[in-house]
């Protein structure tokens, strides 16, 4: 033994001198100890790090995938997210370890296993991330929510086939309201379907409210997509003439009376109150550390505020470039951009962007760059005077810019052009040649402005030529020369004197203008310059440069008549000496604005890919009513996906929710603002409770509380009134109390529509049930057996003409009788409620749970206006009963009313209110009670069962009392559990039991196999993995006691 | 979003990669090193640069380039700001951000970059939050996981991530519980040779250390709230009570962290402490030249100025210089760029420091046009030079008694003088 260790030692020590090095850290992932391994994959992962190949440790790593210690697993998920996608084969041999990770009750692993699941780039695995995903973007956790929109879009990017599956998670998911998921969810969208607006309109206003309390990563996001949205939703604030009119601005900065009445002038603009909302909730932001973010809101604000608001971004944008060299960088394109259009924002801080000599040159340039840009009558001399400091800088290149900045402005204020030009002239003696060169580039393109007045100039320029050697200033003062020639009829041809001795020295560029001075001196003085002129001709006939020699051949034939050519000859002064447009000075900014600002477009100055266009403002503005969550959306599926009615109130003013408990806290506050006057408690308790209502939000079915709005305006009307008294009392603890004022109406406005809206847009079948159910108030009247055999008849009749239901509901098999205390009389006073699941197909939605309720007066007065009032999660469903006008002392009612528990256990919170009080009270239905029996033939449910195996069933072997080995005492406890229906079974052994969720219409699949003496395997099909679960521990209970 | 990142050092070598995305083949750095080549100092190298494949944004920091690849659009501040974060977040960890550092914890530090990041959005950038996840090493930790066999992984479940505060972690306990505000103000400005103000202004910063068990909810105001014109925050401070009532009302994080920065609004009224006096001047004829600088206290609210330092840029074509400095010692840097450090510490107003002497030039070289500018760092302790004040710091929401201090500091920043 000791010999062949000693032996693998040695093989060891060779190993690792052999080109294939990897192979002790191959010996050391397949060792039996802990810490060998955890020590090969640190190295592994270093060697990752450093960019070297590991891939051949790939099946040594992959069999770590499962393994306890959590430190060892992460570095092994780190490696297989790194080289999975170059072993496909390999990285499958993983995939079940996450799967079974992703049913693991702790949320943090589902969504580490999640998130390792979708990073591994393996094509075949699509349908289990698609599968996977799906699950997630319904979990309980947020985290894990936010997880699936990570996922998202990494599917996507893997398998783009996939986009309208996935555009379906997101509209999922963009209707959760949890700030952790909105950020992540609002990425995915941007790279999945940016061009599906429409998915936004229903959460557009609750993604303002959420947005201060997003994390920053997130928000920037976030408001980015808000911007595009806008630009197409709201119309333009600015005024109609000229969009960026320098009047405008002006008013703003000089007198609030001139504004006013310039907004007298302007027809009557009023501003969206959505988009006044985005304003108002991005406002805030503009103090976030994280400078993206205060970027994001300002290229909002300038893209959406009205001009005499823009302006409030301005100093935040300043304080960014106290920031790192690159985020100045940034900023600064940024405000270039701007100042171009609206000097009038930067201008009081012109100071901040003097340049030091510390600065690196792209910052130095583009300071420059705003600077001219700020230039006005006002300010050019303390400009100029700054100017003179940069002129004289070590760098050489930045000297440059700032000769070509003054320019700029000489040409922009032309009070200051001739100090400018006098200026520039005087640094034609300046030591530095560039400097000189470009003084002498800047001095032509002005004298082209107003060549009248400056002979002397060009005369002072002539002297100076023999001193200049870059080449391009030569150039431009032979130019000059050439096109004033008669203005200095006596130095120029001294000057081409010169030029024919040196020409062959001479640079192109240089060779060039000579052959044009030459041309256009043969052309005004012939006298003088004939025969310099055809040896400078002669001399470009023969030069190496064939630009040269072509341009030699053509002025010849130009200028120098001959029998050919005379047509064009004789129009050589006409071309030669036409007189030129004088060049534009302007800004390498000016045209940045194409670009929507703070995007890396803007910055590179070129379309980026991905980049999303921003929409030029509609001339008028689409239907408002879209953003309003009460409005009914018409959809495919039977049961219409629609907002939340009542958490759409926009109930507290968003402001005051800046901090996230209380944003929170309106979160899962239910609609209404009353159980605000509540849920205003300290912060702590306001974490604690949302942790504990942690929930899948229930996306679908409010329209039955439309249809109480409908059916009894009473209702409404009641309901209102008790909305609007809750808010009185509340807005006493709230500052805001106009914001509040200001939405109420807004929010009644939209009630009436609602119910319109439900009706035509439901197809025709649809429409016969709606009606049906109108009449609802009536069949409250009729007593519990009536009422329930019609619901089932109902069904059953409608069942086969919608399409949501391809599995044939039946009636229960067995209804418990148990009932639950919702409200004892003491807490109640006198009121007592107790409800039972009648397990009968909601009426008012088959995405609701019935749940019966008796009320008993035990008072001896009677109780007047019994209804239900706030609820919470806020988005929770529920279909309320028709309010009780008076309930006599002793007497007692039963009612229906319809919850959507979005499959969960989670409870329904809601209160109990009659005219003086309210009860809050709960209901929490077992798991059993959110599925419907369906029926299906034995091959059904087997096919049904194929598919859901896997990840998606879950079985448990129990021992069972001898008596419960029949059949009929199996049925009854898994019937009493949970309401599913009986499936005909050939085998004497096998019992099967059938349903399906309520909310999402899961397929839920229970099997009963008895073995041997007193031994059963419970199985349980179904996707929804978690309810799986619970509903195995429930059955397991049931069964083993019985 | 962020693609990949690459760590390369000032000599060009990648010394990390990671990918959140694809693999991208480290060639791209080849755009980026030529970038590098052309720029006269790491500085210089545009923070964002177009290739044809990819973009690449790169921020330059502690002797070191972080160059991210980019391949569709995104607000280049966005990754600007998270390298920015991930420097913060390696000096965080490991007390300096430099390439020893990174090369010796190369393992931790590639699974922070993993953490901070999915599919190239950032996930978890909070320091809170990483530590949880991973433990930052520290020298008895480093000796009991040799000796012990455990990990530096946290095997705890977090809960940071989860909670509506994500910045702070629960269950925070401290034998002492104490909060330390420093005020740090840092005047910004250019004097002209005269030495009147060109531009003048006071960045103010409050840093904290808290230290304080249970979910504290703290509460400081100021004497003077109406100095501070622009302002930004933490996270955690509640944006809307500040609105209202200029107080600042937070749930700290826990440990240090910066709560606010400010702008004071002075108008160019900002006291400068220092006056300098200077000279320097080329011969017209001969390679050489004169320096002749001082230094003295001007509007110094009769607190000791610190840790004077003066910064000379000489020009490039210098070639010695022979100088006495009256107090403290210089040096002289001959790299890239010519400067002169002129170290003198504490400031007597009595015995002005003085620094002078001859420089030379290289033979034959031009006498330089612009005179080298001088930057100024200094420090003065126990004074906010703006005058901003805390009044109280309340705490709600724990029952015991914290130990609460503040410290003013004022410094210069960016504080040139142009001769």
């Amino acid at each position: 033994n000791t010999i062949s260790k000693s032996n693998s030692c040695i093989v060891h020590f060779l190993i690792s001198f052999s080109p294939s090095r990897n192979e002790d850290l191959k010996e050391m992932l397949e060792s039996n100890k802990e810490s060998l391994k955890l020590e090969a994959m640190k190295r592994v992962v270093g060697l990752i790090a450093k960019g070297k190949n590991a891939s051949e440790l790939f099946p040594a790593v992959v069999k770590n995938v499962a393994s306890k210690n959590i430190e060892l697993k992460k570095l092994v998920y780190v490696y297989l997210v790194r080289y999975a996608e170059e072993q496909q084969d390999l990285a499958l041999l993983s995939i079940s370890t996450f799967q079974r990770a992703l049913k693991d009750p702790n949320q943090l692993i589902r969504a580490s296993a999640l998130r390792v699941l979708s990073s591994i780039r393996v094509p075949i695995i699509v349908p289990i991330m698609m599968l996977a995903i799906k699950e997630a973007a319904s979990d309980m956790s947020p985290y894990v929510r936010k997880t699936s929109a990570h996922a998202i879009q990494k599917l996507y990017s893997l398998d783009q086939d996939q986009k309208e599956l996935l555009i379906e998670v997101i509209e999922k998911l963009l209707k959760d309201k949890s700030t952790l998921v909105a950020g992540s969810v609002v990425m995915a969208f941007e790279e999945v379907c940016p061009d599906r607006i429409d998915l936004i309109h229903k959460n557009y206003r609750k993604l303002c409210n959420l947005l201060v309390d997003v994390e920053e990563w997130g928000q920037v996001v976030i408001i980015s997509m808000l911007t595009r949205y806008a630009r197409t939703q709201f119309t333009s604030p600015w005024k109609e003439d000229g969009v960026f009119d320098e009047h405008n601005e002006r008013a703003f900065y000089e007198s609030d009376e001139e504004k006013t009445r310039d907004e007298t002038e302007a027809k009557p603009y009023m501003m969206d109150p959505d988009h006044r909302l985005l304003l108002r909730n991005t406002k805030p932001l503009l103090q976030s550390r994280n400078t993206a973010v205060v970027m994001s809101v300002a290229q909002l604000y300038w893209h959406l505020a009205p001009k005499n608001e823009v302006s409030i971004v301005t100093k935040s944008l300043v304080r960014l470039l106290r920031s790192h060299r690159e985020v100045q960088y940034i900023v600064l394109q940024n405000i270039a951009t701007m100042s171009i259009q609206r000097k009038g924002m930067f201008e009081p801080y012109m100071k901040s962007f003097y340049v030091r000599s510390t600065d690196a040159t792209h910052i130095k340039s583009l300071k420059l760059e705003i600077l001219t840009s700020l230039a006005n009558e006002a300010n050019i001399s303390t400009i100029l005077r700054e100017f003179q400091t940069y002129v004289k800088s070590q760098d050489k290149q930045f000297a440059a810019g700032t000769i070509q900045a003054i320019g700029r402005c000489a040409t922009n204020i032309s009070e200051v052009t001739d100090t400018c030009l006098n200026g520039l002239v005087l640094l034609l003696s300046n030591r530095d040649e560039t400097v000189v060169a470009e003084s002498v580039v800047v001095i032509r393109k002005l004298l082209q402005i107003q060549p009248t007045q400056h002979s002397d100039i060009i005369k002072h320029m002539a002297k100076l030529f023999d001193n200049i050697t870059v080449p391009m200033a030569r150039a431009s003062i032979l130019w000059l020369m050439g096109e004033y020639c008669e203005r200095v009829p006596k130095i120029a041809p001294d000057v081409l004197r010169k030029m024919a001795k040196s020409f062959t020295s001479e640079e192109d560029i240089v060779k060039l203008q000579t052959v044009n001075l030459a041309a256009k001196l043969y052309l005004t003085n012939s006298k003088q310059t004939k025969l310099l002129t055809q040896y400078i001709l002669n001399l470009g006939k023969y030069d190496q440069n064939y630009d040269i020699r072509d341009r030699t051949r053509f002025i010849r034939q130009l200028i120098v008549p001959n029998d050919k050519n005379g047509a064009l000859s004789k129009y050589a002064h006409r071309i030669l000496l036409a007189p030129k447009p004088a060049p534009v000075l302007e800004s390498a900014y000016k045209d940045r604005d194409r670009y929507q600002l703070g995007t890396l477009s803007h910055t590179i100055n070129t379309k980026a890919s991905g980049y999303l266009e921003l929409s030029d403002w509609p001339a008028v503005a689409p239907d408002q009513s879209v953003r309003n969550v009460e409005v009914i959306e018409p959809v495919k599926e039977w049961a219409p996906s629609l907002g939340k009615t009542v958490k759409s109130k926009p109930a507290k003013s968003s402001d005051d929710k800046f901090y996230s408990d209380s944003g929170e806290e309106e979160e899962k506050g239910s609609g209404s603002s009353s159980s605000e006057d509540g849920s205003s408690s300290s912060s702590s308790e306001g974490v604690l409770h949302i942790l504990q209502n942690e929930r899948v939000c229930p996306e679908s079915g409010s329209d039955a509380e439309s249809h109480v709005q409908k059916n009894s305006s009473q209702t409404s009307e009641e309901s209102d009134k008790s909305s609007s008294q809750s808010e009185k009392s509340s807005s006493e603890s709230d500052s805001e109390k106009k914001e509040r004022k200001t939405k109420t109406p807004l929010q009644k406005k939209t009630v009436k529509p609602t119910s319109w809206t439900y009706v035509t847009k439901q197809q025709h079948t649809k429409t016969i049930f709606v009606n049906v159910i109108n009449q609802h108030s009536v069949l409250q009247t009729f007593s519990y057996s009536h009422w329930s055999t019609l619901c089932v008849s109902l069904f059953t009749q409608l069942c086969p003409l919608s399409l949501a239901f391809p599995l044939q509901l039946s009636g229960p098999a067995f209804v418990p009788e148990k009932s639950h205390d919702l409200l004892h009389r003491m807490t109640g006073k006198g009121l007592s409620a107790q409800y039972q699941f009648p397990r009968q197909p909601c009426l008012y939605q088959p995405t609701m749970v019935s749940v019966q309720i008796s009320l008993t007066n035990t008072t001896d007065h009677p109780l007047e206006q019994i209804h239900i009032g706030d609820r919470s999660p806020t988005g929770l469903n529920i279909h309320c009963f028709n309010t009780i006008e008076c309930l006599e002392p002793e007497a007692s009612v039963t009612v229906f009313m319809g919850i959507d528990f979005n499959d969960s256990t989670q409870a329904a919170n809601f209160q109990l209110c009659t005219k003086e009080d309210h009860f809050s009270v709960s209901i929490q239905p077992a798991i059993g009670e959110l599925l419907l029996p369906i029926t299906m033939t034995e091959l059904d449910f087997r096919k049904e069962q194929g598919k859901l195996l896997g990840m998606n069933e879950s079985s448990a072997t129990i021992t069972m009392a001898a008596e419960n080995m029949t059949s009929q005492p199996i049925s009854r406890p898994v019937a009493t559990v949970a309401n599913l229906g009986m499936v005909p079974s050939s085998q004497d052994n096998v019992h099967r039991f059938a349903g399906k969720t309520a909310n999402s219409g899961a397929v839920v699949l229970v099997t009963v196999e008895l073995r041997g003496e007193s031994t059963a395997l419970i199985t349980i099909n179904t996707e929804k993995s978690v309810m799986g679960s619970m509903l195995l521990r429930d059955l397991k209970l049931a069964l083993a006691q019985a | 979003m962020i693609n990949s990142l690459f760590l390369i050092n000032p000599s060009g070598e990648i010394f990390l990669e990671k990918h959140w995305k694809s693999v991208v083949s480290r060639s791209v750095c080849d755009y980026f090193l030529e970038a590098k080549e052309k720029a006269l100092e790491p500085e210089d190298v545009p923070p964002v640069i177009h290739t044809p494949h990819h973009y690449l944004i790169s921020i330059y920091r502690d002797k070191l380039f972080f160059l991210s690849v980019i391949q569709t659009e995104v607000p280049p501040l966005f990754v600007i700001e998270f390298l920015h974060r991930v420097a913060e977040m390696i000096q965080d960890y490991f007390g300096e951000c430099s390439e020893t550092v990174v090369k010796d914890h190369m393992v931790m530090v590639y699974e922070l970059l993993e953490e901070m990041l999915d599919n190239g959005f950032p996930l978890a950038t909070e320091s809170n939050v990483l530590k949880e996840m991973i433990r930052p090493p520290t020298i008895l930790r480093s000796v009991v996981n040799t000796l012990t066999g455990t990990s530096n992984v946290g095997d705890t479940l977090l809960t940071g991530q989860l909670s509506t505060i994500p910045w702070r972690r629960a269950g925070v306990r401290y034998t002492n519980n104490e909060a330390y505000f420093d005020v740090v103000e840092e005047i910004d400005a250019i004097l002209d040779q005269s030495g009147t103000t060109v531009f003048a202004e006071i960045q103010g910063v409050v840093e904290a250390c808290v230290k304080l068990s249970g979910m504290p909810d703290l509460t400081l105001s100021f004497m003077n709230p109406r100095l501070l014109d622009d302002v930004s925050f933490h996270p955690c401070v509640r944006y809307k009570l500040w609105e209202s009532e200029r107080v600042l009302s937070f749930i700290p994080p826990d440990g240090n962290f910066t709560l606010m920065t400010y702008h004071v609004n002075a108008q160019n009224l900002v006291a400068i402490p220092v006056y300098v006096k200077q000279s320097i001047s080329f011969f017209e004829c001969g390679s050489d030249g004169r320096l002749d600088v001082t230094v003295g206290p001007k509007q110094t609210m009769g607190k000791t100025v610190e840790g004077v330092m003066v910064t000379v840029h000489l020009p490039k074509t210098i070639l010695s210089i022979n100088l006495t400095a009256t107090q403290g010692s210089y040096t002289y840097d001959n790299g890239t760029k010519v400067t002169t450090l002129w170290d003198i510490g504490k400031l007597n107003p009595q015995k002005l420091p003085n620094l002078r002497g001859s420089l030379s030039l290289q033979a034959g070289a031009p006498k330089p046009e612009e005179n080298p500018s001088l930057n100024i760092d200094l420090k003065i302790q126990q004074l906010a030079i703006s005058g901003l004040k805390v009044n109280r710091l309340d705490m709600f929401g724990e029952k015991y008694k914290p130990f609460k201090g503040v410290k003013y500091i004022t410094k210069a920043g960016k504080f040139q003088v142009r001769t």
